[in-house]
C-alpha cells in the first residue's frame, strides 16, 4: 500500500522533508502535515480559491496541485507571507473596509489581491473586479474588498504604507 | 404617534453618556486572527483518537433500500464503522418537524440514517467511520447497497394529482401545508378597479453554498458521560437541546461548541440527519468522530430553499392608488419538512408579507406547500421576503405601467405613510415605526432619478437598453416567541449576555449569540465598551459555547443586533450599577455620588477620578474582607432580554438597480445599485453597509444566476461549484448604501436587524430593472432566475 514519495521543499522558509502518498493535494499536505490551517477547502476543485497558496513566487490551486508536484518548491501561506510582513497593507486595508465577513475566503483572496498589487499596480476598479473573479466571496458584497485593494494601490502609487489598525482607546 | 420626525430626538441621542463607539464604523478587532490564517473553523481542529466519518448517500430521488453489503467495506485498511439506519434507529430517535401554530402541517417521521427507502439523491444511508478521511473515502467506494427504484415526484405542479405517487402513504397526500387568508371584498375590490395586472412569478430552488461547507465534531467521553459537539453552526443551544432529545440525554451531558464559522446564511440553522448520525457514532464508538461535508454533499445535502411558482395580481384605481393584492403560491419543499424549524415557514412568510409596504384594504393568499423527492428546503436568508417582495413589487410597476405613472411616483402615493404608525397591514402583521417616505426620498436623491431616466431615454434612442427598477420592502427582525416558541419548537427568542469585570479591570461578555462573520462580536464590543465605561481594548467577547454562555437563540430571523445587544445593554448597565456600588463600599461613599468614566469611578460632583476599575477588581476579588459585612461585590451579573411588544419588529427600505440588456444576446449587465436601509439605530455604519451589500449580491445571485437544476428522474444536475453558478466580483455592480434611523421603542438600544434586507430587495428591484429595460419590447420576464435565455426567449429571438 504504501506508495509514498519522499519530497523536500521550503514552506515559508523553513525546509521540510516528508513522505506522502503521491495522490495528497498540497493543501492536503499544508494542513495535515504540517498544521498550516490558514488555506481553506471549500470545493476541492479549483473554482472558489479559498485554497490558494504560492509556489515558487505564483498564486496556485492548493486542491489541483499535488504535494509530489511541489518537491524543490518554495511554498508560502498566508502564515508565512503574514510574519514577512508581505501582506501587511493589504490585512490593513482589509480591516479598515471590513474587507472580510466570515474569514474563510480571505487568505485566498489576500494572496490573489497581493498578486494583483505586484503586477498591476495601475490596475482599475474594474481590473481589480476581474482579477479577484477567481476568489469566491460569499459574505461581502465584493464592494468592500475592491475598496480596500484600491486603497492599497493607491497608497502605493504615492509611496505610502497603509497606517495599522489600533483600537481607539 | 410613533412618527420618526417625533422620533428624532431620540434617534440623536447617544446610548450612553460617553458614547465613543456606538454609531462609529469601529473596525472588527476580532477578525484580524481571519486574515492571519489563524481562525479555528471546525476542519482545523484535531482531538486525540478523532476518526472521520464519510456517508454514502442515495444516488436516487426515490429508492427501496435493499440488502446493504459493507463486508469488503469493514475490512478495507482504517475502517473503524460501518452502520446503517437500523444500528442508528437504536440510539437515535426519529423525528417529524411541524410546528403547532401551523394548522393542520404534518410531515413523516425521518431517521438519521434512511431506513427501508431513501427520499432524496444525497439521504445518508450508510456511515463509514475510519482513522482518516482518505481511509473512509477508499472503503466507501466497497459499500454495496442493493435498491429497487421507486417513482418520483418531481415538478410540484403535479405533486397533488391523484394520479401522482405518494411520498409518504400515511400522510394520504403529498400536501405538507396549506393556508388561506382572505380579509374579505377582495372579488369586489378587483371587480370595481380601475386597473388590474397579473402575472405568473417564478423562483428557482437555490441554496446558500456556504464557502465551509457543513461541519461538526461529536466527542463522547464515556468516563463523564458527557458529549461535546463543535459543530459549524448558528444557534449551539438549540442544537444542545436537540441532542439531547434525540438521544436521551439532558443539558447537562451536551456541550455545543461554534467557533469560527465560515458563512452561514441560515444554511446552518437547522438540524440535518448527518448531523445526529455523526453524534450517535461518537456515541456507539466512544471517541470524536469529524464529519465535513464535501462539495457535492452540500449541494445535495445542505438545505434548498425558494421553489415557488406564485400567480399574482393587483387591483388600483384611476388616481393610482393601490386596492388590493391577490397572490396563489405553490412551493415544493423535497420529501420531508426540515427539523425543528419546519420548511412551511417561508410560504407562510410569502403569505404575510406580500403587500406589506403599501396601504392596500384587500388581500387573499392562497398557499400550497407540497412534498416532492428533492433535496428538504428550508429557511436560507430572507425566508420567503425576496419572493413576497419580488411579487408585490412586480405587480406593483405592472400597476404603474398600466397607469402610465412613474413607478416611484407610484410608489410614493402607496406607501403606508411614515406618520401612521403604529398600525397593521393588510395581511394582519404589526408594523411597530417604518420610514418608507423617507426611504422613498432619500434614493431618488441619492441615485438622481431624473438624469437617470433622461441618460436611460437617451441611450434608447442610440440603440442601449437600460432600464431602472424599484423594490420597496419590508423585513421581520427582532422576534418574539410567536415565531417558534408558541409553535412548541424549542427555540429561544430570548437571549441572554454575561457581563464580568475581570480582576484587572477589563470586562468580558459572554452571550448566546455567536459570531458568522456578521461582526457580531465587534457590536457587541462597541455595546460594552459604551455602557461599562471603558476602551474597547478592554472587552472580550466569548460566544459560541453552552457551557459558559447564558442560554440563547443564536443568530436567525436578523436577531443578533436587536435582541443579543440589548441582551449586551442591560448586563453592562447592570455591572456599571454594581462596580458604582462597590466603589461607594471601598470610598464609603454614596453610590449615586459617584460615576464611571473611561475606566475609573469618579466624584460626580467634581469630577475627581477616585478609583480605578483595576482597584475595583483588586478588592472585589481579593480583599473582600475589607467590604461591609453582608456585602456582595457581585462583578459579574447577567441580564435576559425578549423583544415582547410586537411579534417582530418590522424594518424597511428602498433598494434600486440599474442594469442593461443586450437584446441580442440576453446579457444583463448589473451598472449600479442603490439600498436605503432602515434597521433603527446603526450601531456601526462601516459593518451594515457590507452586510446589506452581501445580502444584495446574495439576492442578486437568486435573480440571475443561481438554480439548482434537477432532471426529470429528481437528479440534481449542477452540484459543484463550477456548474451551479454564485456572483463572482466582476458582474457585481458598486452598490451605494445609506440609511435612515428609526429607532424601535422595544428596547432601549433601538436596533433593528439588517442581515436579510439585501437579500429581500435585490430579486425584485434587478427583476423590474430588467423588465424596465426590456419595455421598448413590450415584453416582460418574472422567471428568476432571469437568464440570458429566458430574455431570448421573452424577446421571441430562440
Amino acid at each position: 500500500m504504501s506508495l509514498k514519495k519522499k519530497i523536500t521543499l521550503t514552506v515559508n522558509g523553513v525546509e521540510v522533508t516528508a513522505e506522502v502518498e503521491p495522490r495528497m493535494h498540497l493543501v492536503d499536505f499544508l494542513r495535515e502535515e504540517l498544521h498550516l490551517k490558514g488555506p481553506h477547502l471549500g470545493c476541492e476543485q479549483g473554482a472558489c480559491g479559498a485554497c490558494t497558496v504560492k509556489v515558487d513566487g505564483q498564486i496556485i490551486r492548493g486542491c489541483l496541485y499535488l504535494a509530489v508536484q511541489a518537491n524543490g518548491s518554495v511554498v508560502e501561506t498566508v502564515e508565512g507571507l503574514t510574519k514577512s510582513g508581505a501582506l501587511a497593507d493589504l490585512q490593513e486595508s482589509f480591516m479598515r473596509h471590513n474587507a472580510m465577513q466570515c474569514g474563510f475566503c480571505s487568505s485566498g483572496m489576500l494572496l490573489a489581491a497581493s498578486e494583483l498589487v505586484e503586477q498591476q499596480p495601475k490596475a482599475s476598479r474594474e481590473e481589480v473586479r476581474e482579477w479577484i473573479s477567481g476568489n469566491y466571496c460569499r459574505c461581502t458584497g465584493y464592494h468592500a474588498i475592491v475598496d480596500a485593494i484600491v486603497a492599497v494601490l493607491d497608497a502605493r502609487a504615492k509611496g505610502q504604507k497603509i497606517k495599522p489598525v489600533v483600537a481607539n482607546a | 404617534m410613533n412618527k420618526p420626525s417625533d422620533l428624532k430626538g431620540l434617534v440623536l441621542d447617544p446610548v450612553t453618556n460617553d458614547q465613543r463607539y456606538i454609531g462609529v464604523s469601529e473596525p472588527r478587532h476580532s477578525a484580524r486572527r481571519l486574515l492571519e490564517g489563524q481562525g479555528t473553523y471546525i476542519d482545523d481542529i484535531k482531538l486525540p483518537r478523532m476518526a472521520h466519518v464519510v456517508y454514502w448517500r442515495s444516488p436516487l430521488a426515490h429508492m427501496k433500500i435493499g440488502k446493504i453489503h459493507i463486508e469488503h467495506a469493514r475490512k478495507m485498511p482504517g475502517v473503524l464503522a460501518v452502520v446503517d439506519g437500523v444500528q442508528m434507529a437504536k440510539i437515535c430517535k426519529p423525528w417529524v418537524a411541524t410546528l403547532g401554530h401551523l394548522v393542520g402541517m404534518k410531515s413523516a417521521p425521518q431517521y438519521a440514517l434512511a431506513i427501508d427507502r431513501a427520499c432524496w439523491q444525497g439521504e445518508p444511508v450508510v456511515a463509514v467511520v475510519a482513522e482518516t478521511r482518505a481511509q473512509a473515502e477508499d472503503a466507501l467506494q466497497h459499500i454495496d447497497v442493493e435498491w429497487e427504484e421507486l417513482p418520483a415526484v418531481v415538478s410540484m405542479e403535479t405533486a397533488l394529482d391523484p394520479a401522482t405517487p405518494l411520498i409518504h402513504p400515511e400522510l394520504g397526500d403529498n400536501l405538507c401545508f396549506s393556508r388561506t387568508l382572505d380579509v374579505g371584498q377582495v372579488d369586489e375590490a378587483f371587480a370595481n378597479a380601475d386597473v388590474v395586472a397579473e402575472a405568473t412569478f417564478g423562483f428557482g430552488r437555490h441554496t446558500g453554498v456556504t464557502l465551509e461547507p457543513r461541519c461538526q465534531i461529536a466527542d463522547y467521553n464515556p468516563g463523564d458521560k458527557r458529549l461535546t459537539v463543535y459543530h459549524s453552526q448558528q444557534a449551539p443551544h438549540m442544537m444542545q437541546d436537540l441532542y439531547c432529545r434525540q438521544f436521551d440525554l439532558s443539558e447537562s451531558d451536551v456541550h455545543v461548541l461554534c467557533k469560527d464559522v465560515g458563512g452561514s446564511f441560515g444554511i446552518k440553522v437547522h438540524a440535518y440527519p448527518d448531523d445526529f448520525a455523526t453524534v450517535g457514532l461518537a456515541i456507539m464508538l466512544e471517541r470524536p468522530v469529524k464529519f465535513v461535508a464535501d462539495r457535492l454533499e452540500s449541494f445535495t445535502s445542505d438545505i434548498h430553499a425558494r421553489e415557488h411558482r406564485i400567480k399574482g395580481r393587483i387591483a388600483a384605481n384611476k388616481a393610482g392608488d393601490i386596492l388590493g393584492f391577490e397572490i396563489d403560491d405553490l412551493t415544493a419543499i423535497g420529501p420531508y419538512s426540515m427539523f425543528p424549524r419546519t420548511s412551511a415557514i417561508e410560504g407562510n412568510q410569502v403569505v404575510n408579507l406580500v403587500g406589506g409596504p403599501y396601504k392596500h384594504q384587500h388581500y387573499r393568499a392562497n398557499l400550497n406547500v407540497v412534498f416532492q423527492n428533492k433535496t428538504p428546503t428550508c429557511q436560507y436568508r430572507g425566508v420567503g421576503h425576496p419572493i413576497a417582495c419580488a411579487v408585490t413589487e412586480g405587480l406593483v410597476d405592472l400597476a404603474a405601467q398600466k397607469l402610465k405613472m412613474d413607478p416611484l411616483e407610484f410608489r410614493k402615493r402607496n406607501v403606508i405613510p411614515d406618520d401612521a404608525y403604529p398600525c397593521s397591514g393588510a395581511s394582519g402583521i404589526k408594523l411597530e415605526v417604518l420610514s418608507h417616505e423617507q426611504c422613498l426620498r432619500k434614493i431618488e436623491k441619492m441615485m438622481d432619478y431624473p438624469t437617470l431616466r433622461k441618460e436611460q431615454a437617451e441611450l434608447r434612442k442610440k440603440g442601449i437598453y437600460r432600464g431602472i427598477g424599484f423594490a420597496t420592502l419590508i423585513e421581520l427582525t427582532n422576534p418574539s416567541p410567536a415565531f417558534y416558541g408558541v409553535g412548541g419548537a424549542r427555540i429561544a427568542s430570548q437571549d441572554g449576555a454575561s457581563a464580568r469585570l475581570d480582576p484587572s479591570g477589563v470586562v468580558s461578555i459572554l452571550i448566546g449569540v455567536g459570531e458568522q462573520g456578521q461582526g457580531t462580536e465587534g457590536i457587541f464590543a462597541q455595546i460594552a465598551a459604551d455602557v461599562v465605561g471603558i476602551s474597547i481594548k478592554e472587552v472580550r467577547i466569548v460566544t459560541g459555547d453552552t457551557d459558559v454562555t447564558p442560554y440563547g437563540g443564536g443568530t436567525w430571523a436578523s436577531r443578533g443586533a436587536g435582541v443579543g445587544g440589548e441582551a449586551v445593554l442591560l448586563a453592562c448597565q447592570a455591572l456599571q450599577v454594581n462596580i458604582l456600588k462597590l466603589a461607594g463600599a471601598i470610598l464609603k461613599r454614596d453610590p449615586v455620588d459617584l460615576v464611571v468614566h473611561r475606566s475609573h469611578v469618579l466624584d460626580k460632583a467634581t469630577g475627581e477620578q477616585l478609583l480605578p476599575f483595576s482597584e475595583i477588581g483588586r478588592i472585589g476579588y481579593f480583599r473582600t474582607d475589607t467590604l461591609p459585612a453582608g456585602f456582595s461585590a457581585d462583578l459579574m451579573v447577567t441580564r435576559h432580554y425578549t423583544q415582547k411588544d410586537y411579534p417582530f419588529i418590522f424594518t424597511n427600505g428602498v433598494q434600486a438597480s440599474y442594469v442593461e440588456v443586450d437584446p441580442d444576446t440576453g446579457f444583463v449587465k448589473l451598472l449600479k445599485h442603490w439600498a436605503v436601509e432602515d434597521c433603527g439605530r446603526v450601531l456601526n455604519p462601516m459593518l451594515v453597509d457590507e452586510q446589506v451589500r452581501g445580502a444584495i449580491v446574495q439576492g442578486i445571485g437568486g435573480a440571475l444566476f443561481e438554480e439548482c437544476l434537477y432532471d426529470d428522474s429528481g437528479l440534481l444536475r449542477n452540484g459543484s461549484m463550477a456548474d451551479y453558478l454564485v456572483p463572482m466580483a466582476n458582474e457585481m455592480p458598486d452598490i451605494e448604501v445609506a440609511h435612515v434611523e428609526t429607532p424601535t421603542q422595544s428596547s432601549k438600544l433601538g436596533a433593528k436587524g439588517a442581515g436579510e434586507a439585501g437579500t429581500a430587495g435585490a430579486p425584485g428591484a434587478v427583476m423590474n430593472a430588467i423588465n424596465d429595460a426590456l419595455a421598448p419590447f413590450d415584453v416582460t420576464v418574472f422567471d428568476q432566475p432571469i437568464t440570458g435565455e429566458k430574455i431570448l426567449r421573452a424577446l421571441g429571438k430562440i
